[in-house]
This record gives C-alpha cells, sequence and structure tokens, in this order.
C-alpha cells in the first residue's frame, strides 16, 4: 500500500513540477505548484509527520499559492516572452543541472545506513512535536512569531509605497 | 487473494527513494529558476526548492526518529511564509516602477 502511494504521489509531484516548468501562463505554473504541494502534504503523512501534512495543506497549498494567484491575477501577468532567453543558462546550466543529480542520486541509492518506511510506523504525533516545540525551543518560536511580523509590516510597507508616491504627484498636479 | 498482489501492498518504501525523489524536485527547481522568464514564476520554482529540501528534512527525521528535523521544517514553512509575503510585495513595488515582469527588463537597480 505504502509502495502504491508513493508511487502515485511522486508521480504526481514530479509532472506537477514538470507541467510549472512547461506552462507559459504564469496562472497554469501556480496551479501546478498547488498540485506538487499537496502531493507532498500525502508524502509527509505517509512519512509519518502528520502536524507537518496539514501545516503544509494549510500554509503552503492554502496561504502562499493564494497569495500568489492573487498577485499574478492583480499585475494581469500575460503569456512570458522566450525571446530574450539567455543561451549560457541553456549551454552550461541544463547537463550542469543533469550531472548534479544523478551525482547526488548516485550517492543516496549507494548508501547502505537508510533504512525502509512503512505504514504506521514512526509516526510523530503533533503532541510529540509541541512538546518539544514549546519547551526546548520556545525562544525562536517566539522570534519567528517577531520575525512574521516584521514581514507583515514590510510588505504593506513595500506594497504600498508607490501608491503614496503617485497620490503626491497628482495632488501637486492639481 | 493473489500472493503477488499481497506482497506489494505489504512491501516498503525506501527511504532513498524519498531523497532522490527531493533531489529530482530540487533540480526541476533550479531548472525552472534558469529558464523562467517571468518574475512571479521564478520566484515560484524558488518556493519548489525550499519544498524539495523540507521533504529530505522529513525523510531524516523518520530514519533517526528525530522531532527535531520536523520541528526545522516547521521554521523553514514560517520564513517561507514571511519570504513570500515580502517578495511578492517587491514584485508589485517593482511593478509599478516597471510596468514589466520580464526578468530580462530587470536590470537596473535604479530607475
Amino acid at each position: 500500500m505504502h509502495l502504491i502511494l508513493f508511487i502515485l504521489f511522486a508521480g504526481f509531484c514530479l509532472a506537477g513540477a514538470i507541467n510549472l516548468l512547461l506552462q507559459s501562463h504564469p496562472i497554469s505554473s501556480a496551479l501546478s505548484l498547488i498540485v506538487v504541494m499537496t502531493s507532498l502534504a500525502v508524502l509527509y503523512l505517509l512519512l509519518g509527520a502528520e502536524f507537518l501534512a496539514a501545516a503544509q495543506v494549510i500554509v503552503y497549498a492554502g496561504a502562499i499559492m493564494v497569495l500568489f494567484t492573487f498577485v499574478v491575477m492583480l499585475l494581469n501577468a500575460g503569456r512570458e516572452d522566450r525571446t530574450l532567453g539567455s543561451k549560457a543558462s541553456r549551454l552550461i546550466g541544463f547537463p550542469a543541472v543533469v550531472v548534479i543529480l544523478s551525482l547526488i542520486a548516485t550517492i543516496i541509492l549507494h548508501a547502505q545506513e537508510l533504512g525502509a518506511a512503512r505504514l504506521s510506523e514512526g509516526i510523530t504525533t503533533t503532541e510529540e512535536l509541541s512538546a518539544v516545540l514549546f519547551t526546548k525551543l520556545l525562544l525562536p518560536f517566539e522570534a519567528t512569531s517577531v520575525l512574521v511580523l516584521i514581514a507583515i509590516l514590510g510588505a504593506v510597507v513595500l506594497a504600498s509605497r508607490g501608491n503614496g508616491e503617485n497620490n503626491a504627484k497628482s495632488k501637486e498636479a492639481k | 487473494m493473489n500472493p503477488a498482489y499481497t506482497q506489494l501492498l505489504q512491501q516498503d518504501v525506501p527511504l532513498a527513494w524519498y531523497l532522490v525523489l527531493s533531489a529530482a524536485l530540487f533540480s526541476l527547481g533550479v531548472v525552472g529558476f534558469l529558464i523562467k522568464r517571468n518574475l512571479i514564476t521564478v520566484f515560484m520554482s524558488i518556493e519548489l526548492m525550499l519544498n524539495a529540501v523540507n521533504l529530505s528534512f522529513v525523510t531524516f527525521a523518520h530514519q533517526w526518529h528525530a522531532v527535531k528535523g520536523q520541528i526545522f521544517v516547521f521554521f523553514v514553512m514560517m520564513v517561507a511564509a514571511a519570504e513570500a509575503a515580502v517578495g511578492l510585495a517587491i514584485i508589485i513595488a517593482v511593478f509599478r516602477a516597471r510596468a514589466t515582469l520580464a526578468v530580462d527588463r530587470i536590470d537596473l537597480m535604479k530607475l
């Protein structure tokens, strides 16, 4: 069962990632990225990370991708033009990526210490996770909340600054 | 029930396969970063690379029965959310200044 689920959702992941590269419209790329992230949530469940599977769906597939699709629609991003693509990235980049991928895959497949995963084994419950997160790692957790707050403020300032300047200019023109 | 079918149902998956999948997703993210010409799609490729690394974190957490690997993924998710909010705000600001999203046309720090 584990093997079947793994092959199915790993296939979804790879198909979504390849589709992200092939689509020329940003909204299609965003939708295929949602497929990748949801399939990754199922893979997390197979590895026994139940809290992370839920967080992956809520944070990534929910919040972040909604933000992406919102910006794509707000900026009315159309098809991308492929005319000005650099030759160097095609000539050197692709062989380099293939070489690195085959190198990593060879090393991983030859590693002897790695075990195997089976269903209903090695499940980390949310209780265990939060026991560590809220006792030993409380300070980093609170620091993250400050970081997110700063990011929200930064996003508001960055996104609204252009508007303010335009308003000032239109007032001067009047 | 067919014995071969029963064996298939009880088959384990080597953790190395998860790591290879993670490496493949990361490479696809790198390729997307290189060939995509739209600023938003380039940003999506970065998110794909982050997700690939998260998968290998979870795999190693399962291998060594360590909770800390999963907590690290949690922090990566939080930082990625903050990064996406700030990055998309910067993209909106760049689009207001240049009226384009093509990375080839955005090659100067100043207007």
